[in-house]
């Protein structure tokens, strides 16, 4: 599904991505591990399609579609997704309206029709139930003054409304109480298909008790210096990423 | 994010869509101003004595009064020797006529600018009287109005029929003399609308006028009066639009509104003279006095105005609070697109006891436009209890627009309560973003964003209009961000 080949990415000159090697398949649940600074959400940015980066090496192929060749838009109707790490506010735009004309862009591009009112509005209500959140949330302006943890939960609904092929997910857990932590994952759980690609960043291991991942690596200084299976994380866990750096000195 | 910049430059190079001209014989003075203009004007519409009086009066104050620079707008000076005061379609010169005898040029106009005048054709609820350059062409659904006592025809035609009226509440809110450009409107002033709601009156429909600036080099300056007897309620709705031309064209008008006991009055206005091109040159210069007076207690009036044209506009809707009571509410979007000026805001003067007033503006600058808040919160000696809420919000498209806050606070009242809240943003890189990311094109981002900015002033529209006002909105910024 995905696959990124000796990706370099540079800010102002500085390099933050150092040559980036991953493939990810269908079905496939990756998680992405590092310490802060590592290049973790350059590379969820890069993916899609934010602006202000210098890409200086390397490619990206999305179903064999160049995605670095695409707007950022073209890259949400083929089916990418990006859950933020802080989601923006939209304020006196409800997010009922933002939901629909998302959804609405992207059926464009698939060629369906507009969903109408009556079948967006029971299709949004079934997945707010799944996510524990109060119908009155449709109605607020998108993520303005919502918690930490009812942004992330918003996040979660865009996704499961949208349903994306390549979900990316960027710290989803940080700022989460256990509880809420539970809710989105079991969100995301309920959004696994063997068509259905995920990639987790994140810092700590506890998010990956919860969404069990095919697949751990660690970034560090731009570069995937350690992969492996679920088992990796929690040796990171144990060992703190110290024990990474270490290994690759010696 | 220097590429969204590009974008928003883009975007913003849409096309006026009501540039278009009408093709008829009209009737125009030659230009300049004296009396002699104004008592042929006078002669034009047949006017009593007392009127033609008004405006000598008027325009001899008005050779005293300099011209006023206290508004944050440069233009170059205007000869006002140059304009054409008066100008009509030639088919109109017997005055308003029923609309089957109406010019069908005139008729195809208002068509292709979504106004049938044609009543089987337009929306059931909406009367509109339409003016055309100097006079007004048609006022439909004025006999079923009538039946309901609501007078409600064009400002010429009241003089004839209703002197009374006239003489009794002309200029009695924005007197002859009040400034540079109402002073000029009196003595010149040519057609405009009258409505009259009798007490206990809820008017059955909502009333609207469209004003069409059409001839080349001509002022339009038509007068609009509203008197809301007791315990009476109208909605108004204004809107206007003119053809591209690389010359300015002088648009001054005032709009009087009286507002009697426990009566309310609902103006609304949807702005689009032609603003001039991307490189400023043309559009109209938009020069109005607009106010209402809440004449006895528990009266209430409120504008809710959409700029999105005009080269220069300059106009304050204002409340004069001076029933106990009474309520003013002013609800402003301005946008200033490309070399587009606006001053605008509002005055809440209030002089009753317990009077309240709630003024939101939100001002939107693109391109190099620049746009400026100027209002003024008066509370009087006798004003106990009075409260003022103020909000003014500004949003910048770019990095070569700007944006501009100057509100005035007097109070003589200790008693009287301000609060005033201001902010200035960006269209942020972050919210452009995160939209498209979900597959919003970048278009559909802004005009969202935008909206969602300008929520709570759209929501005080009627639906038609709040409809129509996103619309344009959306024209007006086509283009804007990447």
């Amino acid at each position: 599904m995905l696959k990124i080949e000796n990706l370099h990415v540079s800010v102002e000159g500085k390099e933050i991505l150092n040559g980036i090697n991953l493939e990810i398949g269908a079905g496939e649940v990756h998680a992405i591990m590092g310490p802060n600074g590592s290049g973790k959400s350059t590379l969820s940015y890069i993916l899609a399609g934010r602006e202000g980066y210098d890409i200086t090496e390397g490619r990206v192929l999305f179903n064999g579609k160049d995605l670095l060749d695409m707007s950022v838009e073209e890259r949400a109707w083929a089916g990418v997704f990006l859950a933020f790490q802080y989601p923006v506010e939209v304020p006196g735009v409800s997010n009922i309206y933002f939901l629909k004309a998302a959804l609405n862009g992207i059926r464009k591009h698939e060629g369906l029709s507009e969903l109408d009112a009556m079948d967006f509005i029971t299709r949004v209500k079934g997945k707010m139930k799944d996510l524990d959140m109060d119908e009155k949330f449709l109605y607020r302006a998108v993520n303005e003054g919502f918690s930490g943890g009812e942004k992330k939960r918003n996040e979660i609904l865009q996704m499961s409304v949208l349903e994306p092929s390549l979900c990316l997910l960027d710290e989803t857990d940080s700022g989460l109480d256990i509880d809420a932590l539970q809710i989105v994952a079991e969100g995301v759980n309920r959004l696994r298909d063997p068509n259905r690609s995920f990639v987790l960043i994140t810092h700590y291991q506890r998010l990956l008790d919860y969404i069990k991942p095919d697949y751990v690596h660690v970034l560090a200084h731009g570069k995937v210096v350690k992969s492996g299976g679920p088992e990796l994380a929690l040796e990171l866990e144990k060992h703190g990423y110290a024990w990474v750096e270490e290994k690759l000195a010696s | 994010m220097a590429a969204s910049n590009e974008n928003l430059k883009n975007m913003i190079g849409q096309e006026y869509k009501d540039g278009f001209v009408t093709d008829i014989e009209s009737d125009s003075f030659p230009p300049g101003l004296s009396e002699d203009v104004i008592r042929a004007i006078s002669a034009k519409k047949d006017e009593p004595e007392f009127l033609l009086e008004w405006r000598l009066e008027a325009y001899r104050h008005w050779l005293t009064m300099k011209h006023p620079e206290w508004a944050f707008v440069e233009f170059p000076k205007i000869d006002f020797q140059e304009i054409s005061y008066y100008s009509a379609p030639k088919s109109m010169e017997d005055g308003p006529k029923s609309l089957d005898e109406v010019d069908p040029e005139l008729i195809s106009t208002y068509n292709k600018l979504g106004i049938p005048l044609e009543e089987q054709m337009r929306l059931a609820g909406v009367a509109v009287d339409a003016v055309f350059d100097s006079v007004s062409v048609a006022t439909t659904f004025k006999d079923k109005l009538y039946e309901a006592g609501v007078i409600f025809c064009s400002f010429s035609e009241a003089v004839k029929e209703h002197p009374e009226l006239i003489k009794q509440y002309l200029g009695t809110v924005v007197s002859q003399y009040d400034n540079f450009y109402a002073a000029l409107n009196a003595a010149v002033f040519s057609d405009g609308s009258f409505v009259y709601i009798p007490k206990g009156v809820r008017c059955p429909m909502e009333l609207s006028t469209y004003f069409r600036i059409n001839a080349a080099n001509t002022g339009q300056f038509e007068r609009t009066l509203i008197i809301a007897d007791e315990g009476s309620h109208v909605s108004y709705l204004e809107g206007c639009t003119a053809p591209m031309r690389d010359e300015n064209q002088l648009h001054a008008a005032v709009v009087e509104l009286v507002i009697l006991k426990d009566a309310e009055i609902k103006y609304s206005t949807v702005q689009n003279w032609y603003p001039g091109d991307e490189n400023g040159v043309g559009g109209i210069y938009n020069f109005v006095t607009k106010r209402a007076e809440c004449r006895e207690e528990n009266a209430k009036v409120s504008w809710t105005q959409v700029e999105t044209g005009s080269a220069i506009t300059w106009k304050y809707p204002s409340v004069v609070l001076k029933g106990d009571n009474s309520i003013g509410e002013f609800y402003s979007v301005a946008l200033t697109n490309n070399y587009q000026q606006a001053d605008t805001g509002t005055k809440m003067i209030h002089y009753g006891k317990n009077t309240s007033s709630t003024i939101i503006s939100k001002g939107i600058s693109a391109g190099h436009g620049q746009n400026t808040y100027r209002g003024l919160v008066k509370m009087g000696r006798n004003a106990e209890n009075a409260r003022n809420y103020t909000q003014c919000d500004s949003l910048l498209m770019g990095d070569q627009c700007g944006a501009h806050t100057f509100p005035y606070i007097e109070t003589k009242n200790p008693s009287a309560t301000l609060e005033h809240e201001a902010s200035t943003s960006k269209i942020s890189e972050d919210q452009l973003f995160y939209c498209m990311q979900r597959g919003i094109s970048a278009e559909d981002a802004v005009s969202m964003i935008v909206n969602g900015f300008c929520k709570e002033v759209f929501k005080e529209l009627p639906m038609e209009f709040a409809v129509e006002a996103q619309a344009l909105l959306g024209i007006s910024l086509e283009g804007s961000v990447g």
